[in-house]
């Protein structure tokens, strides 16, 4: 029976066009009707070093990036030598002839060479070295049987905008590559059965995060570059025109998430985006939009810590930081979007919440979620925009309490500029008109009264969120917990668990703060608890404990900075049942 | 239709001032009490940030919109205002440890972007809200509660800081001449750009050495002299005269492109005004971008 999945990997130096190689296979991938997931392992250099880009798609949803890899186009020596042992029996390398010569004593014995002599191919077309890339992805186009139009369609809307030359150059490139492949390489039996009348959207969680916030009305962005989360800098700029939104890189986050909070105290919906450094640096500044009630949402893509610990490797390992950002105690809520279409919607509603109730709210992603790409079905543009209560006159004679004592805890806002609203937000602890009350006198009853009217807003906002699903049969012999962009992974390990004859069920949570509900009666009526952690200590396994005392009975981190592999859960799981 | 005239009284909030008597400060106050009052802006159109320490209670004291954040980040706050709201007056202020100091950065980014903002510090060469410790515009060698020793730093100099960062509105101002405050602030607020008031407020509870007759000996207005606003350089030299002669009132003005001003994204009208939905209708487009 052909396959009808694929994985391939591309390994090389940075440098080398491993993105925009993997880029452009992925738009080959969903203008054929086919899902795909890719994930870029590299590092903090911009020449050099051990990069690849792995990018698994077939026609049904793809969960995970895989593992063993069914092509390797290898960009020179070094890599070629360190990845072909990731290649499956009766899979291949492509790679440049030209320069690399395998040595025959380390090739596993199954594994296809498909020399590509770069230059004989190219000979009366050109010379630039990065064409190598593009022989070896039309030679695989063929390989995977797929229509050679599509790339070329593809390659026509990426020079589209450059030089037309170039563009010739490359399409003639591509019919050479692709020639070369039937005449001269074997046949692989693949059958991805695709579907050119399907387009897929292909998103990495930082535009789907940013698309999400266009969407949601953001008119203010602000940031200070920092892998993982500069590419929602980068696309919500290249949008600004269209959006209207400002979009600004500060001096340092300080001054970034500052600055968003007095764009949101005058009126506009602000958003910051960083990586657990920076958080570090916003975090005094989040209990000041707590305490000020300035709505504020705030992404934390997750990379690597302590210190500038793992600056472009993925971990989940600033929980505990979210939950403890800033002196005192102050309503928040911390979301962890789980997939591509759910980083989209959790901004949706993260802008929202903020607003309804007057809040910080986080959202953790991590750099797997942010930065890989991803097929998705569709996205609802239909969402509505709640802004909460807000002020816009005041014809009593009555002075504006801008923190008025209510039962939600929610105070109508005014915006500066409404008539006869002045009031003071302050970092101080204050009355319900907005005045200092260190500067009236030390005043317990009055802080006692304020600060219970800021908490009530959590059991209002516990109220709104849903609880947690239990995915799976209720009866399983074991239930694996997860969150954030584990989601995916674990999913793919369960379904392939429930092939082999294992009953396993998956408990994935969303809302850290306030913790989702639910969570404790799941649970306690499991057969037996698995939690699943991108970090050292178990964050979220300490946080059930604590907020509902439940012990949950194993672990597996992992904490080298590369994604999961289902094969590591399933293993787990089958020592386990 | 005559415009009334909106009386000081109006820009009092019923707050108490809780500084110190005879703190320089209370001239500052008066001097935005009055600038605004002159200007005829309306309280509802006012916001005044703040940072953390004495001077920065004073949005408290002014019936305008007060945003009263974290110690340095009095200009952050500004810079997000005015970028939302561009019809607004935007006034951030504070003291020297909090501009100076803390918020260093901030001041020299604000003045670079040249935003239109006015940034009044209230300059007393000493931490007076934590209990005199040194501050970054205190002399060299002398004696706090931090320098018991001596200070062993030169100070901030916030004239130069500002001339050489791109600000287009340099001053400096004295908590003893609240004529001479009042129109500089007054002035200040007038500029399209980044304006620095930079006041000499005396702490006459912890700065027993820079007192007003300290500066009552030493201060002229660069009014009455010949010094030309516009000569950049000459603005610098003059930054430099400290020991025995100091300069009040403006160093240096310039009409130059404003941050809020070139902002594409600010070009039809103040970002709060604009609708919400822009990006549902150019979803479907955006979605497109993506295959």
């Amino acid at each position: 029976m052909p396959k009808n999945e694929v994985v391939l990997r591309v390994g090389g130096a940075a440098g080398d066009g491993i993105a925009s190689t993997g880029e452009s296979f992925a738009k080959i991938c969903s203008r054929s009707g086919l899902h795909l997931l890719a994930y870029n392992s590299y590092q903090s250099v911009i020449r050099g070093g051990f990069i690849y880009l792995q990018l698994r798609a077939g026609r049904e949803k793809i969960y995970s990036h895989g593992n063993k890899v069914d092509f390797l186009i290898a960009l020179n020596p070094l890599e070629f030598q360190r990845n072909i042992v990731d290649v499956v029996p009766g899979g291949a390398v492509l790679y440049n002839s030209d320069k690399i010569k395998p040595d025959s004593d380390t090739i596993p014995k199954d594994v296809i060479l498909c020399p590509l002599p770069v230059n004989e191919i190219l000979k009366d077309i050109g010379r630039n070295p990065i064409l190598q890339n593009t022989v070896a992805l039309s030679s695989l186009v063929q390989l995977l049987n797929l229509d050679v139009d599509v790339m070329n369609g593809v390659i026509r809307d990426y020079f589209g905008k450059k030089k037309q030359s170039v563009m010739d150059i490359n399409l003639k490139v591509i019919e050479a590559g692709y020639d070369y492949a039937k005449s001269n390489l074997p046949d692989f039996d693949f059958d991805l059965n695709p579907d050119y009348n399907i387009k897929r959207p292909v998103l990495t969680g930082n535009q789907a995060l940013g698309f999400g916030s266009i969407i949601a009305g953001c008119k203010f962005y602000c940031a200070y570059p920092m892998t993982p989360a500069s590419s929602i800098l980068h696309y919500l700029i290249a949008q600004s025109k269209k959006s209207g939104m400002v979009v600004k890189q500060a001096e340092d986050e300080i001054s970034v998430i500052n600055m968003a909070i007095g764009s949101s105290f005058a009126g506009v919906r602000s958003m910051v985006g960083t990586s657990g450094g920076g958080f570090a640096l916003m975090t005094e500044a989040i209990g000041l939009a707590g305490q000020t009630e300035t709505p504020i949402v705030v992404i934390n893509s997750m990379r690597g810590g302590p210190s500038t610990g793992l600056p472009t490797k993925t971990e989940q390992g600033d929980l505990f930081q979210a939950i403890g950002a800033s002196q005192g105690d102050f309503p928040k809520v911390i979301i962890a979007p789980s997939t591509i279409e759910d980083c989209y919607y959790s901004i949706i509603e993260s802008f929202n919440l903020a607003d309804q109730f007057q809040i910080p709210v986080m959202v953790l992603s991590d750099l797997f979620l942010s930065e890989h790409m991803e097929s998705i079905v569709d996205l609802d543009f239909n969402s509505t925009i709640e802004r909460g209560e807000i002020v816009t006159s005041n014809d009593s004679d009555k002075l504006y309490k801008r923190f008025k004592y209510t039962d939600n805890g929610v105070s109508p806002r005014a915006f500066p500029g409404t008539s006869n609203t002045v009031f003071q937000a302050s970092s101080d602890e204050h009355d319900d008109y907005g005045n200092i009350i260190s500067d009236v006198f030390t005043d317990s009853e009055t802080r006692i009264k304020i600060m219970l009217k800021r908490m009530r807003k959590m059991k209002f906002i516990e109220e709104q969120l849903p609880p947690v699903k239990l995915e799976g049969p209720v009866d399983a012999d074991l239930t694996i917990v997860s969150w954030g962009s584990t989601y995916n992974v674990v999913h793919e390990a369960i379904q392939i668990l429930q092939n082999n004859s294992k009953s396993v069920n998956h408990l994935h949570i969303k809302y850290l703060v306030p913790l989702q509900k639910g969570i404790k009666e799941i649970l306690s009526k499991s057969k037996d608890t698995l939690i699943v952690e991108a970090n050292y200590s178990g964050q979220l396994s300490k946080l059930i404990s604590m907020e509902t005392g439940f012990q949950i009975n194993h672990t597996l981190f992992k904490y080298d900075g590369e994604p999961f592999y289902p094969e590591q859960i399933i293993d787990k799981v089958e020592d386990l049942i | 239709m005559v415009v009334e005239p909106i009386k000081i009284e109006e820009y009092k909030s019923e707050i108490t001032p809780t500084w110190c008597p005879g703190c320089g400060d209370f001239a500052v106050l008066r001097g935005i009490h009055t600038a605004l009052a002159r200007l005829k802006i309306k309280s509802e159109n006012v916001v005044i940030s703040s940072g953390i320490g004495c001077s920065s209670n004073l949005p408290g004291f002014v019936n305008a919109y007060g945003f009263h954040g974290l110690h340095g980040r009095s200009l952050p706050i500004a810079n997000g205002i005015k970028l939302a709201n561009t019809d607004l007056t935007v006034i951030a202020t504070g003291g020297d440890g909090d501009g100076y100091g803390i918020g260093l950065g901030h001041f020299i980014h604000s003045m670079r972007r040249n935003i239109d903002i006015t940034y009044i510090v209230m300059n007393n060469q000493i931490y007076g809200l934590t209990t005199g410790q040194a501050s970054p515009t205190s002399e060299r060698g002398m004696l706090t509660k931090s320098t018991p020793s001596g200070l062993l730093e030169v100070p901030v100099n916030p004239i130069a800081l500002a001339l050489i960062s791109g600000a287009t509105y340099v001053s400096r101002g004295f908590s003893g001449n609240a004529d001479h405050l009042s129109s500089t602030i007054e002035n200040a607020l007038s500029h399209k750009g980044f304006s620095l008031v930079d006041v000499l407020s005396p702490c006459v509870t912890y700065n027993k050495i820079q007192t007003y007759q300290w500066f009552r000996d030493r201060v002229y207005t660069l009014e009455d002299e010949e010094h030309d606003t516009n000569d950049l350089k000459q603005a610098i030299s003059k930054s430099y005269e400290w020991e025995s002669k100091i300069p009040i009132g403006v160093f240096y003005k310039a009409d130059k492109p404003t941050y809020d001003g070139d902002e594409p994204a600010l070009q039809d009208g103040p970002l709060v005004n604009q609708p919400l939905d822009t990006g549902k209708n150019i979803a479907k487009q955006l979605l497109d971008e993506f295959t």
